[in-house]
Formats: C-alpha cells, sequence, structure tokens
C-alpha cells in the first residue's frame, strides 16, 4: 500500500489527500447528524448534549468551507490558489479594520494597504520571490504607511492608528500569504506537493487548538490571564501542543521531513498558532468584542472569518520560515 | 439591459467593499408600501440602503435624488433613472410648485421611497435636526409605514473629499416603524423620528 502511494505522481498525491479528507469530513459529518436524529427529552443533561451537537456542527460547517477553499485553490492552479488567498486576506484586514477606529486622515494610508499592499504582496508570492517578500511589509510598506499618513496633516493619536494599521496589515495580509507561499515552496526532491504542507500546517494548528480547547473544558484549571482569557491555561496548552507535535511526527510520511523533523515542525507551528490565538484575543477584548463576527449579528456585519483564520496567520509565517531556513528550499 | 448590467455591477462592488449588510431589527422586509428614512454622511448611502434591501423590495423602493446635482451630465441622469429608478426632488424652491410633489405623486402611485431627512451630507457623530419634508410626507399619506434606518459605518468608506473607497463593513440597521401620534407638533414628531434613528446605532 505504501509502494503504491509512494508511485503515483504528485498530483495524484494530492488528490488522494482530498478524497481521505473529504471522505473523514463526510463520516463525521453522517455521525453528527445521526447522534441528532435522536430524542433525548429535555433534560439538563440533553441541553448539554444538544448544546455540544449544535457546537460541532457549526464547527464541521467551517470545517467544509475550509477544505472546499482549499480544494478548489489546489485544483485551479498555482495562480487561482494565490489569488484565492488574497481574496480571503482582503476580507480578513476588512474585518480588522473595521473594529479598529480610524480617522479621515487614515483614509490614504487605508486605499494604500488594501490596493496597493494587499496586491503586491500577493504578486511576490506568485512570482515566487520569496526573499523580498519576505521584507517588502516589514521593511518597506512599515516606513511607507505613516509617511503617507503624516502627509495627511492629522497627529492626533499618531502613533495608535499606524500601529494598529500596520498589526492589521501584518496579521491579515504578511500572515495569510505565507500560506499559498508553503504551496510554492520547492525541496531538492520533492517539489509540487505544497499542498500537503499546507494541509500539515492547518491540520497540526487546527487539531492542537481543538485538544486544547477540548482539555480545558473537560479538565478546568484557573486562567493564566483571566482578563483575555477565561479558558486559557498552561496545562491545556501544553496537551494540545504536543498532541499536535505527535500528529505531525505521524504525518512525516507527506511531508519532506523525517519524523523527528516533522515532530520539531509541528511543534513550533502549534506553539505559534496558540499563541497568536492567545494575541488575537487579547486584541478583541481590548476592542470589547468576543468575537470578530458575534455570531453575524453584530452591528458591523462582520461573518467572523478573522476568528477562523487567525492562528494560521500567525504560525504561517513561523513555519514558512524554519521550513525554509532549516531546509535551504 | 444595459441598466441590469450596471446595477448587478454596483451590488457586486458595494458587496465586496462594505458587506452591506442588512439588520431588520424592528420590522420584516416587507413589501408593503413604506418610507424608510436614514442618516446621511455620504454619497454611498443611498447605494447602501439600496444594496441592503433583498431583491423584491428593490424593485418597487425608490430613492430620492437632489435634481440640481444629479441631472448634471447625462452619465448621472441615466444612473439615478434607469439603474437606481430614482424620484428627482428641487432643492431651491423655484416656482409655485411644491418641492415634494414628485414624492406625492411617486406615493400615490404606490411606490416605497427612502429619503434622508437631513437634507444633506453631515460629517458630525448625531445627526442633524430633521427637515420639515418627512412631516409633510406622513401628514399627506397617513397610511404609508414610516421605518427608521441606521446606516453604520459609510462615512469611513467614502469621507468628503476623497475618490477612492476603502473596504470596511457596513451595515443598516432597520428600526420598528414609527407613526405620526394624534394631534403631534412637527417639531415634535421630528425631533421623535430623529430620536428613533440614533437609537439603532447602539442595536
Amino acid at each position: 500500500m505504501n509502494q503504491y502511494l509512494r508511485n503515483l505522481t504528485a498530483e495524484q498525491q494530492v488528490s488522494a489527500l482530498f478524497i481521505i479528507v473529504f471522505g473523514l469530513l463526510f463520516l463525521i459529518h453522517f455521525t453528527v447528524f445521526m447522534l441528532s436524529l435522536r430524542e433525548r427529552g429535555d433534560s439538563p443533561q440533553a441541553e448539554v448534549i444538544n448544546g455540544r451537537l449544535t457546537e460541532a456542527r457549526a464547527l464541521l460547517r467551517t470545517s467544509w468551507a475550509m477544505v472546499i477553499v482549499f480544494w478548489v485553490g489546489w485544483a485551479s492552479g498555482e495562480g487561482v490558489a494565490t489569488a484565492l488567498f488574497a481574496v480571503i486576506a482582503f476580507f480578513a484586514l476588512r474585518e480588522f479594520i473595521t473594529l479598529s477606529p480610524t480617522r479621515r486622515g487614515d483614509h490614504r494610508s487605508l486605499v494604500l494597504a488594501f490596493f496597493v499592499v494587499l496586491p503586491i504582496q500577493f504578486w511576490l508570492v506568485a512570482s515566487k520571490h520569496f526573499d523580498l517578500f519576505t521584507v517588502f511589509i516589514p521593511v518597506y510598506v512599515f516606513l511607507a504607511i505613516p509617511v503617507v499618513s503624516a502627509l495627511a496633516d492629522d497627529p492626533q493619536r499618531f502613533l495608535e492608528r499606524n500601529a494598529k494599521l500596520q498589526w492589521g496589515i501584518m496579521v491579515c495580509v504578511y500572515g495569510m500569504s505565507h500560506v499559498p507561499a508553503l504551496l510554492l515552496l520547492e525541496f531538492p526532491n520533492w517539489s509540487d506537493r505544497g499542498a500537503f504542507l499546507v494541509f500539515f500546517l492547518v491540520f497540526v494548528v487546527q487539531t492542537g487548538t481543538l485538544v486544547q480547547h477540548l482539555v480545558s473544558r473537560r479538565w478546568p484549571r484557573p486562567p493564566r490571564a483571566p482578563n483575555v482569557s477565561q479558558s486559557f491555561n498552561w496545562t491545556s496548552w501544553a496537551i494540545g501542543v504536543l498532541t499536535g507535535s505527535v500528529l505531525g511526527g505521524l504525518l512525516s510520511g507527506i511531508t519532506p521531513f523525517k519524523p523527528g523533523q516533522a515532530m520539531a515542525m509541528a511543534l513550533i507551528a502549534c506553539v505559534a498558532g496558540s499563541m497568536g490565538h492567545l494575541v488575537m484575543k487579547a486584541l478583541k477584548r481590548d476592542r470589547g468584542v468576543p468575537n470578530w463576527g458575534a455570531q453575524g449579528h453584530s452591528v458591523t456585519g462582520a461573518s467572523g472569518l478573522l476568528d477562523r483564520v487567525d492562528a494560521l496567520c500567525f504560525a504561517a509565517p513561523v513555519f514558512f520560515h524554519s521550513v525554509r531556513w532549516y531546509f535551504g528550499a | 439591459m444595459r441598466a441590469k448590467l450596471m446595477s448587478l455591477f454596483l451590488l457586486g462592488l458595494i458587496r465586496f467593499l462594505t458587506g452591506a449588510q442588512a439588520r431588520w431589527y424592528g420590522c420584516p422586509p416587507k413589501a408593503e408600501q413604506r418610507i424608510y428614512f436614514a442618516n446621511h454622511q455620504s454619497h454611498a448611502d443611498l447605494v447602501m440602503i439600496w444594496a441592503a434591501l433583498p431583491h423584491e423590495l428593490r424593485g418597487i423602493t425608490r430613492p430620492i435624488a437632489a435634481k440640481d446635482y444629479w441631472t448634471r451630465t447625462p452619465f448621472k441622469q441615466w444612473i439615478t433613472t434607469a439603474v437606481f429608478n430614482a424620484v428627482y426632488v428641487e432643492r431651491e424652491r423655484s416656482g409655485d410648485e411644491d418641492p415634494l410633489q414628485p414624492l406625492f405623486d411617486a406615493l400615490e402611485r404606490g411606490d416605497s421611497l427612502i429619503i434622508f431627512p437631513e437634507g444633506t451630507r453631515g460629517n458630525a457623530e448625531e445627526p442633524q435636526p430633521f427637515k420639515a419634508g418627512l412631516y409633510n410626507l406622513t401628514c399627506k399619506f397617513p397610511e404609508v409605514v414610516l421605518v427608521p434606518a441606521w446606516i453604520n459605518n459609510v462615512q469611513r468608506v467614502m469621507p468628503k473629499g476623497e475618490v477612492v473607497p476603502v473596504p470596511i463593513l457596513c451595515s443598516v440597521t432597520f428600526g420598528a416603524p414609527i407613526r405620526l401620534a394624534e394631534g403631534e407638533e412637527r417639531r415634535a414628531f421630528l425631533d421623535r423620528a430623529r430620536l428613533a434613528v440614533v437609537a439603532l446605532r447602539d442595536v
């Protein structure tokens, strides 16, 4: 079986991966569906179970959406995949900026961010200028945006406004652009299989986050930073990260890493993703919103896209650079 | 045909840039004769409410447009008539005709209207005091349902003087309808209407 899989072409291997993922999702969906058909009555236990099933269904919906988006991106080729992630970054940045108060003087900087910086960054990804794409936002955009803002002649809260904008660009554009960059990485004996790396990253980070969430709910402990997150504690975090790493080690077959290296890479990705998620939690608390989307009924109309992808936006750059520098791709 | 394409294009553009989400807080999107009145911050307001309405209501709801501004070029005229099906009003009182006459005609025909009672674009946090048009309309057509609406965030999309819009999520919140009470004074009614719109901001 292993031999058969190794003898397939790269494209066939990635297709096989998608078939497995879709199959798994379908099985889980079917199970949840069957479970929810059962009449449980009105006891408080039944309420809890029904609540969990509703959560599971919501999680499944987003998982389906993400997998379909990835599949469409991969199946349509590199250019379309990059454009797809550019659109996702656009919507995420839109959500971020909506909830960060800006002033009239920021208008030109915002226009620059959405219509110049974002396309250039993703074009750099598509044309594989990996060195330039790494420094474009932290160096050049970091200088350019405040200059435009200064020329707009509004010094009130200048540092705060520009810092917010730079943050938004870093998280939404810079972070997101590393996901299609992973798709385009080439290793000495391993090319055209970037989709596996993306899958590895997303699967490991999401599993780590899920396990952390479940553990913190099942075995509640005093939260480490209650003003930021009611559920975050070191124990559940450690268990989540370790689970993610072990899972990464098990998945090493689809990556160009040996099992030990895959575990280390997964560890780095999980740490970055979970810590990033905590940081975004702190940001949201500061803004006074529990989620960017607030179940779709908030006054801004945000749908919570940024909630789903924030761990990925933090984990992707760290993972990408660790992989690239260590393996010299 | 061209108007249909242009309207689809504008819809897509406004959704891409702002989301144009409708929040039916106080009443459902029913196809009855209504006057929607909202705060006015930028030119994009009219497109925002228009885009937020569902497809069936969009056809029967007509925004009002200032005649002097929107008939200046053939393109502007075409957009406001063919695409938005707007009602033109004269902003300056010229001659004997009541400036609200086109609105009366539209209401008589059974159309719904979108009006901005402030009269002009504001750029303060709160809307300016409402002008008398809303009161006159409801006096003449008491059975038309008056629905307040709050357009959120749109002044950040394209502030006065800028040309390129910034993508910011905007929403339109529709509140519970208000009615003119028995013997209510004009100023009292207009202030009450204004408060109804402002109250939707915090919903």
